[in-house]
């Protein structure tokens, strides 16, 4: 089943200048926190990264090297302290209706059928009722939520939540997807599930993913190119293409490349002297 | 559909707390809920206990009446209609009060959350008349506003107040930071953050408010009556009590109880409707 992805497109059609190769930039970006009291922390130091249109990147890196803080900028949620950050030729200084994020914890509320939830960005950017109920349908289906639409969150499992956070997430057809750790809280098993069904996910919709996470091979299973940052002040120590053939199933990563891949960005980790 | 060859995440049964768990709390499980045998055998025993413990150690009937002269005094009222006329002042003034009283906590206590600088002026005004013992005015009413019905509906308005406003200001700004954040990305306004999530957040706190809130009102409507009225359960009680009516007042003390017990129950079932996915949080008694 396709996703009708281009529906809206002509909203969020970038000016004409934009390239489909640069459909995120950042730019020299620069983070710094100035507490009151305390001296300065430096975050994030002079990221420079081209993100393709349809690419899925992910952002590993020790805790605390800023990678959320680098999530939260391209949200909009944080200001930046130097540097420029553009996705789809806009500039990002408050959250941009393009985006759309999938959060640590589920986030639904409570008080709203799984439905109603993922009807939320469609509803507080006041887009066509009529059509993006049509969507959401669709996008529940997808994910395997179908006969759950009228139930409310506490009825479903956290995998199930999560699912139904990424369906919010996609609702409103955004140009660009944000995921924080998206996996963090779910047991291994169901980890794994949703590593697939994302894949899937990503393949029928065609989004431009960035996805921060704590695993390696998480990263490395899913994405076009793993960013690696440094510890703190976040550095971009290297970006890693990761070149295994597409689509892709869990057995990929029994292949020695897949395991080149993960030895080589744990060598990072390693030399920076912290086990994540 | 594009299936996945990967078997489907079965649908976890519902937590204990869940809704459709409704079937089985109906029953009349007695090993399960002691509680529905052990509640009313405390009742019977007390009864029992006071009806035989007065006889036997002699206690005069105008000292404590017993149970059964209460009945006998409350069937007696019940089948008189001056009775129901107290018994509808006294509504009336409590219910008039109670809705202005809550009506306006809630209107005050959305401004004072939503604008720092109303709140950083009036909160110590408010915190200091929160410690003025509210009954303590009720003369101060009854000379501004008469022996009627105005006097009354202040009392029970000023008493159920505060303890709204507390709750308001508190649910309001209960709402997780996490929600408004996932608002916040997907480009919401102030407004819509509010109605979407800080105003259902606060459910379960208004809620806590109208129950404390109602019985605050009874209360603030028989002290009025206390101080200066002709009529309502107060001045009734008070008329019982110069006749040295012991059993009298009983029997109205019971009526009184009757009532907060009925309109805690409203307040209860509405919020099982409207907040029904917080039966459990923790909300301030004020």
């Amino acid at each position: 089943m396709a996703i009708k992805a281009t529906a809206r497109r002509a909203q969020t059609q970038a000016p004409a200048s934009v390239s489909e190769d640069s459909w995120i930039e950042i730019d020299g970006l620069d983070k710094e926190y100035r507490p009151r009291k305390s001296a300065p922390t430096q975050a994030l130091s002079d990221i420079n990264l081209t993100v393709r249109r349809g690419e899925f990147i992910s952002v590993v890196g020790p805790s605390g090297c800023g990678k959320t803080t680098l999530l939260k900028i391209l949200a909009g949620l944080s200001p930046k302290s130097g540097g420029a950050v553009r996705i789809a030729g806009r500039d990002v200084t408050k959250p941009l209706p393009e985006v759309g994020m999938v959060f640590q914890a589920p986030t639904l509320l409570p008080w709203r059928t799984i439905f109603d939830n993922v009807m939320v960005p469609a509803e507080i950017q006041r887009l066509d009722p009529r059509r993006h109920r049509e969507r959401a349908q669709q996008l529940l289906e997808m994910v395997g939520l179908n006969g759950f639409e009228q139930k409310y969150p506490h009825e479903l499992s956290g995998g199930m939540q999560q699912r139904a956070g990424i369906c919010r997430a996609l609702v409103h057809d955004p140009a660009v997807l944000l995921m924080d750790e998206p996996f963090g809280a779910l047991d291994a098993m169901t980890r794994e599930y949703m590593n697939v069904e994302l894949l899937r996910i990503w393949q029928e919709s065609n989004q431009t993913i960035v996805l921060v996470t704590h695993s390696i091979p998480e990263a490395v299973f899913l994405s076009d190119r793993v960013v690696v940052l440094s510890p703190r002040p976040g550095r971009i120590a290297e970006v890693l293409d990761i070149d295994l053939e597409r689509p892709r199933d869990l057995g990929v990563m029994s292949s020695d490349r897949a395991g080149v891949y993960v030895e080589r960005i744990r060598r990072h980790f390693n030399a920076a002297g912290v086990i994540d | 559909m594009a299936t996945s060859n990967l078997v489907r995440e079965p649908a976890q049964p519902p937590a204990p707390s869940a809704r459709p768990a409704r079937p089985a709390r109906r029953k009349f499980d007695l090993r399960e809920k002691p509680q529905l045998w052990l509640v009313p055998t405390v009742f019977v025993v007390v009864v029992l206990a006071w009806e035989y413990g007065v006889q036997l150690i002699g206690v005069d009937e105008y000292v404590l009446p017993l149970p059964s002269s209460v009945v006998e005094s409350l069937w007696q009222q019940l089948g008189d209609d001056q009775f129901w006329g107290h018994f509808w002042v006294t509504t009336q003034e409590a219910l008039l009060g109670f809705v202005i009283g809550v009506g306006a906590a809630l209107l005050l206590g959305t401004f004072i959350s939503q604008i720092k600088i109303v709140e950083a002026t009036l909160m110590p005004y408010i915190v200091a008349f929160q410690t003025v013992p509210k009954v303590a005015l009720a003369p101060l009413f009854v000379v501004w506003f008469g022996f009627g019905l105005t006097s009354k509906v202040v009392m029970a308005a000023v008493i159920s107040f505060f303890p709204m406003l507390v709750n308001v200001i508190e649910g309001l700004r209960a709402a997780d930071a996490d929600k408004i954040q996932m608002l916040t990305v997907f480009g919401a306004s102030k407004t819509q953050i509010f109605r979407m999530v800080r105003l259902p957040s606060a459910l379960p706190f208004i809620f806590a408010g109208l129950d404390i809130g109602i019985v605050f009102a009874i209360l603030g409507a028989v002290v009025g009556e206390f101080i200066g009225a002709k009529e309502g359960l107060g001045y009734l009680l008070l008329q019982t009590n110069y006749n040295f009516d012991i059993a009298g007042m009983f029997a109205v003390l019971v009526v009184l109880s009757v009532m907060g017990l009925v309109a805690h129950f409203v307040i209860r079932l509405l919020q099982k409707r409207l907040a029904f996915w917080a039966e459990d949080t923790k909300v301030i008694g004020a």
